[in-house]
């Protein structure tokens, strides 16, 4: 005898602790086997894109921590540089390298959060998340210690950075990368080699290769999938082109590869620190040809950076005003989000909470 | 170390030329603009032919020039290749605005259809699902509209006040 079940209508979120903010996703379950997933958003939604219209090019800068507020320095660098491009701004080497610092600290950070609220969603309550966030306060400490802010940073501009390291950041930073990638072998080994964590994020979740490509997937997404593509490497800007790192790749695409993809990105990151700090030159820390309001030329400017989530760009257009015409941010948790039903179709309700987790979102930027 | 160099205009309108002919309205070395009607053999073209395949679609975004028109922009990458390429479109007016989708030739356009319909008031047939995505669905006009103006809501007005009890 088989019996019949009728498919039920889940509402998971928007108020729900593992939608990391607000968002909803209406479930379709036949038992407790997702059929149908259909994403509603725009709770957060606060109308950047219009807003940067109003105002000047240096004033966004603001508008660009808010979106990705877990990533705010990545934010600032992909808008500065496309301000730089379309004003036509250089910058110097010191400058360069404090973004290179203050970028891949940032990613730590976010990947840190990333991995702790994951692991939380997978079911390990409490104890990880809580020692992420006692190492990434760690790095929002060497934030506020550079330009006086934790979470909303607005330390780049066009041409450099704000204000240049205060003495002590550096020594700071040399005591952090050991500290750090001794904790990184630590949650590797509690977590990674944990058998429950294993069995619950293994061959979950797949996203198949061709597909992340078609859906334009990017950054940890991506690469878990086995596409080895991180514009540090690819479309080199900045001064990454000095550093000696690798790029991890999984091999399934699955819920665990982009977890241990992250993890490793951590190390890499740590790699990158320790030769900016040996080669950070002195000098000026903003180019002193920029003062005030930046007039740009009548045109338009993209630019991009690999931020913790993917693929962050800002395309602007200029009418040579002080402002951008049209300000458009190419947001990678939203774009993320693209394959997310292929990807929860046919596993279990708790798993679509982790193959949510392991895409990383951030409300802030899936909305703006 | 690489990076992704935009490419060779010229070169891709006269392979467009002899595949789609007609197609090519303008280009300069930043972009190629097409023909709304051509847009999707065009991005088919694009992506499929080998030494060109435009496998990444970055981003999709529309910029209203008021007020005259609305501009479709395209940000084409090739990773296999590491080139770049701007595809831009318009529409003939601002009140004709069915664009056709893209979601055939690359899933990304997906989502990125549904914001740029939601802000901007881009039709996009043949989109499988067209819907209010961060806006609610009674939401009249469309922000990012460089003519749009804030639809002031009137507040309820205040219940009568109640007697005062005896």
């Amino acid at each position: 005898m088989t019996l019949e079940t009728q498919p039920v209508v889940i509402n998971f979120g928007p108020q729900h602790p593992s939608t990391h903010g607000v968002f909803r996703l209406v479930l379709t379950v036949d038992g407790e086997v997702v059929i149908d997933a259909k994403m509603v958003l725009g709770y957060l939604h606060r109308g950047v894109e219009k807003l940067a219209e109003e105002k000047t090019h240096i004033q966004n800068i603001t508008f660009t921590d808010r979106l990705d507020y877990l990533s705010a320095m990545s934010n600032n660098f992909a808008y500065v540089q496309a301000v730089e491009k379309l004003a036509g701004i250089a910058v110097p080497e010191r400058a360069e390298y404090i973004r290179v610092i203050m970028a891949e600290l940032q990613r730590i950070a976010s990947h840190l959060m990333a991995m702790g609220t994951f692991y939380q969603d997978v079911g390990g309550w409490g104890s990880p998340l809580m020692y992420m966030f006692r190492d990434r306060e760690k790095i929002l400490d060497l934030f506020e210690m550079a330009c006086g802010q934790r979470l909303t940073c607005n330390y780049m501009r066009p041409g450099g950075v704000s204000m240049d390291l205060p003495p002590e950041f550096i020594p700071e930073l040399k005591k952090f990368i050991p500290a750090m990638r001794a904790y990184l072998d630590e949650y590797e080994e509690l977590i990674a080699e944990n058998e429950i964590f294993k069995v619950r994020t293994r061959g979950v979740g797949i996203l198949p290769k061709e597909l992340a490509i078609d859906a334009g997937a990017s950054g940890p997404v991506l690469r878990a999938s086995g596409v080895r593509w991180d514009l540090r490497k690819d479309d080199t800007y900045s001064i990454y082109d000095r550093f000696d790192f690798d790029v991890p790749v999984g091999t399934v695409g699955d819920c665990y590869d982009r977890f241990m993809v992250r993890l490793e990105e951590c190390r890499q990151s740590l790699r990158i620190l320790e030769q900016a700090v040996r080669d950070i030159p002195g000098g000026p820390w903003i180019n002193p040809g920029v003062r005030g309001n930046i007039w740009a030329p009548p045109g338009e400017a993209y630019a991009h950076v690999e931020g913790p989530k993917g693929e962050l760009g800002f395309y602007l257009v200029s009418d040579g005003g002080v402002g951008p015409y049209r300000f458009k941010i190419r947001s990678p948790s939203y774009i993320n989000l693209t394959a997310l039903k292929e990807m929860t179709l046919g596993w279990k309700v708790a798993d679509a909470i982790i193959i949510l987790g392991s895409i990383d979102i951030v409300m802030g930027e899936v909305d703006r | 170390m690489t990076r992704i160099v935009p490419l060779d205009t010229a070169r891709v309108v006269r392979e467009l030329e002899a595949a789609v002919p007609g197609a090519v309205v303008e280009y300069t070395p930043d972009y190629i603009r097409v023909k709304l009607e051509r847009l999707v053999e065009v991005a088919g073209f694009l992506k499929t032919t080998p030494g060109l395949e435009f496998n990444y679609l970055v981003s999709v975004t529309a910029v209203d020039y008021y007020p005259y028109y609305f501009e479709l922009v395209y940000h084409l990458v090739s990773m296999p290749h590491h080139h770049s390429l701007v595809l831009k479109t318009r529409t003939p007016d601002r009140e004709r605005v069915v664009v056709p989708s893209l979601v055939g030739v690359w899933r990304s356009a997906e989502l990125q259809e549904l914001e740029v319909y939601d802000l901007m008031g881009i039709v996009f047939a043949g989109h499988p699902e067209l819907r209010r995505i961060f806006l609610w669905d009674e939401f009249r006009g469309y922000p990012l509209r460089k003519d749009y103006v804030e639809e002031l809501i009137p507040l309820p007005l205040p219940a009568e006040p109640a007697a005062p009890l005896e």
